[in-house]
């Protein structure tokens, strides 16, 4: 084994040993307790905007409605981890259907109908995975690059459009956007730590559950729910055979094809399922918003988008939400320093780029290939007077590496 | 539609389209090359460029040029300001690829981790010209740099005269001496460019990096000086179209990049990626493409336009028009 293990050594610990350490043991514990793991979990989201816990709480901005942008761009990093993540097709105009979605239910509940928006809903999220369906039936047949700027071309035509279209509201955009149907039970109040202990403020109540204009957190506790019901959904679809698809066609498509899977049909089911979750959150935006106007639909935001699900670990439904929360929180929550937030968070993604390359929160894939990539690697670039004996004692070296694939998967 | 428009000012939308379309051109080889190389989207060529308008413009003051400046010292100064412009951008986009790729690229990051430390470079480097005020106070040389860094958010205009004699006439539209700097420039620049790539030893081992970078490294080829030399060759050029920008639009701002990248990358995907000749000709079809539909559909529908034309080619030449390649072509 001597040679094996200088060959092998020294076996540093890897860059975010710390997340993934959390994960694996979180994996070890019994279902049940995961169970009860997630339930706390999503609790202790709800009661986030109430708890208003001091040092994550954004002074100057209302926490809840944070909370809700920050809900909403989890959402989407969620959809948009579908399309790159899992089927791996990188889309730049994911705007595009979060403004078709926020557009649909304007147009419906304001601009030319005055339907509920409950009623909406329905009908914005049929549109955008029809338009998602529509942009991927030309598109999907041209290869990765130009996907993604064909995507950043669509995403700014449906931006442009909106800006022309007097239909539409041109530049001035849709307003009045009615809210989701109230239904008051009880009034929740808020904790207050401007003491420094927690008291209970009678004075500053949320109810439950009415939808104002004043009051975000009940849209807020709405997009918990939708988010919490599209990583269920996530979850059964990346274990089925359609996830499987997914991952096959983004490994290598040629071989997915000659196994039998439909690549092409996958690929636009992958967008169009990806567009339905952007609707759903284009649709909570407007209906939080009052207003939608085009310039809150542009490239850039796109751009933020990509970033979150890439930041996180793409292909990892928790990375994306990680990554989602890096980038709608951390900028809220540092606002004293506005005029530099931008360049911190250039600065951020560079870093992290170079850093932690595959994400803060890989898949577990991911991790396993690059462990027997840097076991590979190690013994390519080992002291050359070893070489015979690493080839000697092969055997050992590749049931080293197996051992290690094996323990984290 | 105005067909009607089209069809009375078809020379001078074609001209001016010629003219925009020159300054896609230039920016886009940069594009072009970089991904023929590295099969990297380099999102931040675009603020490469606006460091170039930016060094124009403060070259223009450095000499003192203004609007009373006439005749050969105003070529003559303007010659001064593109060369500085291309100093600075090459050097930026040198320092683009020592900071945010070479480390990736040691490390051997997928391929969409190379573009996100990409996006934040951009970010970071627009962000840079935007605030060079506040930076320039927090390290207490605010006065000493006085207007190169005061109202570091606003337009920042060309300092010299921007009426231009018109030369010649076709067809009733009058070619102004702007229009014809523009266009020779550009060309001229695209020859050179095109010529270092064919006829050159380094242009031999940019072509091996990108057909093949790890067997042209066994061949002896350096291959992080290729990428290096890549990356200042994209830049040389693209602060050359940023002189050139200045003097067709007159003004920029620490985000004029942007959009302007957006295009220019989209003109290299149109002509086909990595292929030099295709990223010339999709400039141009682009630019003049863009301005006639500007003049049938209304100004607001410009951008639109491009983009359609773009999906429509895709559709039918999947590799854009010339087809993909830097070395040759590639499957």
């Amino acid at each position: 084994m001597s040679g094996t293990t200088t060959a092998g050594a020294p076996r540093a610990p890897r860059r975010g040993a710390l997340l993934d350490g959390v994960r694996a043991r979180l994996r070890k514990t019994p279902r049940w307790a995961q169970f009860l793991f997630m339930t706390a979990l999503a609790l202790l989201c709800y009661l986030l905007p109430l708890l208003e816990l001091p040092i994550i709480s954004t002074p100057g901005t209302d926490f809840g409605g944070v909370l809700f942008t920050v809900a909403v761009y989890v959402l989407v990093a969620v959809g948009l981890n579908i399309v790159v993540g899992y089927a791996g097709l990188l889309d730049l105009g994911y705007v595009g259907f979060y403004a078709i979605g926020a557009y649909t239910v304007g147009v419906l509940t304001s601009q030319h109908a005055t339907w509920p928006w409950l009623l909406s809903l329905p009908v914005a999220l049929g549109v955008t995975m029809l338009s998602g369906v529509l942009l991927g039936w030309p598109t999907l047949r041209v290869r990765g690059d130009y996907l993604a700027i064909v995507t950043l071309g669509f995403g700014e035509i449906v931006r442009l459009t909106l800006i022309n279209t007097e239909w539409l509201g041109a530049a001035p955009g849709i307003s009045s956007i009615p809210a989701p149907p109230s239904l008051p039970l009880i009034e929740l109040p808020h904790l207050d730590w401007s003491t420094g202990v927690p008291l209970v403020d009678f004075s500053d109540t949320t109810t439950f559950i009415q939808f104002t204009v004043t009051d975000p957190v009940p849209f807020y506790w709405l997009a918990l729910t939708l988010v919490i019901l599209v990583l269920l959904a996530d979850k059964r679809i990346k274990n089925s055979r359609v996830g499987r698809s997914w991952e096959a066609t983004r490994e290598d498509e040629d071989a997915a094809e000659l196994m039998g899977v439909p690549t092409f049909r996958f690929k636009l089911l992958a967008f169009a399922l990806g567009a339905f979750v952007g609707g759903i959150a284009g649709s909570l935006f407007a209906t939080r918003q009052t207003f939608i106007n085009p310039e809150s639909f542009t490239l850039l935001i796109s751009i933020l988008f990509l970033s979150a699900v890439v930041l996180g670990g793409q292909g990892n439904r928790w990375g994306a939400v990680i990554g989602a929360i890096v980038v709608a929180y951390l900028p809220e929550r540092f606002r004293g320093f506005e005029q530099w937030r931008v360049l911190v968070f250039g600065i951020a993604l560079m870093l992290l780029a170079i850093y932690r390359p595959q994400g803060l929160l890989p898949p577990r894939r991911t991790i396993r290939a690059q462990q027997m990539r840097e076991t590979e690697e190690s013994l390519e670039t080992a002291d050359p007077t070893l070489v015979g004996r690493v080839a000697t004692e092969d055997g050992d070296v590749g049931r080293d590496a197996q051992e290690k694939g094996e323990d984290r998967g | 539609m105005q067909f009607q428009y089209v069809l009375d000012n078809f020379v001078s939308l074609f001209v001016g389209g010629l003219v925009f379309g020159a300054v896609y051109a230039l920016v886009a080889l940069g594009y072009t090359m970089v991904y023929g190389v590295l099969q990297l989207i380099n999102f931040a060529h675009s603020e490469v460029f606006m460091f170039g308008t930016f060094a124009t413009v403060w070259a223009l003051w450095l000499i003192g040029a203004d609007t009373s400046t006439m005749g050969v010292a105003l070529v003559l100064s303007l010659a001064f300001a593109m060369v500085v412009s291309m100093v600075t951008s090459g050097g930026v986009a040198l320092l683009l690829e020592r900071v945010a790729y070479r480390p990736l690229l040691k490390r051997g990051a997928p391929r969409l981790v190379a573009l996100i430390s990409a996006i934040g470079a951009s970010f970071v480097l627009s962000e840079a010209m935007g605030l060079r005020g506040a930076i320039a106070s927090a390290l207490g040389l605010e006065s000493v740099l006085g207007r190169y860094v005061a109202r570091s958010r606003e337009n920042l205009g060309l300092p010299t005269d921007r009426t231009f004699t018109v030369q010649f006439e076709i067809f009733g539209y009058g070619v102004t001496n702007r229009d014809i700097i523009i266009v020779v420039a550009a060309v001229l620049m695209m020859v050179l460019a095109d010529q270092f790539i064919r006829r050159t030893r380094t242009g031999r081992g940019i072509r091996a990096v990108a057909q093949d970078p790890e067997t042209s490294s066994l061949m002896g080829v350096n291959s992080t000086r290729v990428i290096q030399i890549t990356f200042l060759i994209g830049g040389l050029l693209a602060g050359a179209a940023a002189t050139l920008y200045m003097l067709q639009v007159g003004a920029t701002r620490y985000n004029a990049g942007f959009i302007l990248g957006v295009k220019a990358f989209t003109a290299a995907v149109l002509g086909g990626i990595g292929n030099l000749r295709g990223a010339l000709l999709g400039g141009f079809v682009l630019g003049i493409a863009e301005s006639l539909g500007a003049g049938l559909f209304g100004g607001e529908w410009r951008s639109v336009v491009a983009f359609v034309l773009l999906v429509l080619i895709l559709l039918f030449r999947p590799t854009g028009l010339l087809g993909e390649s830097l070395g040759k072509a590639r499957a």
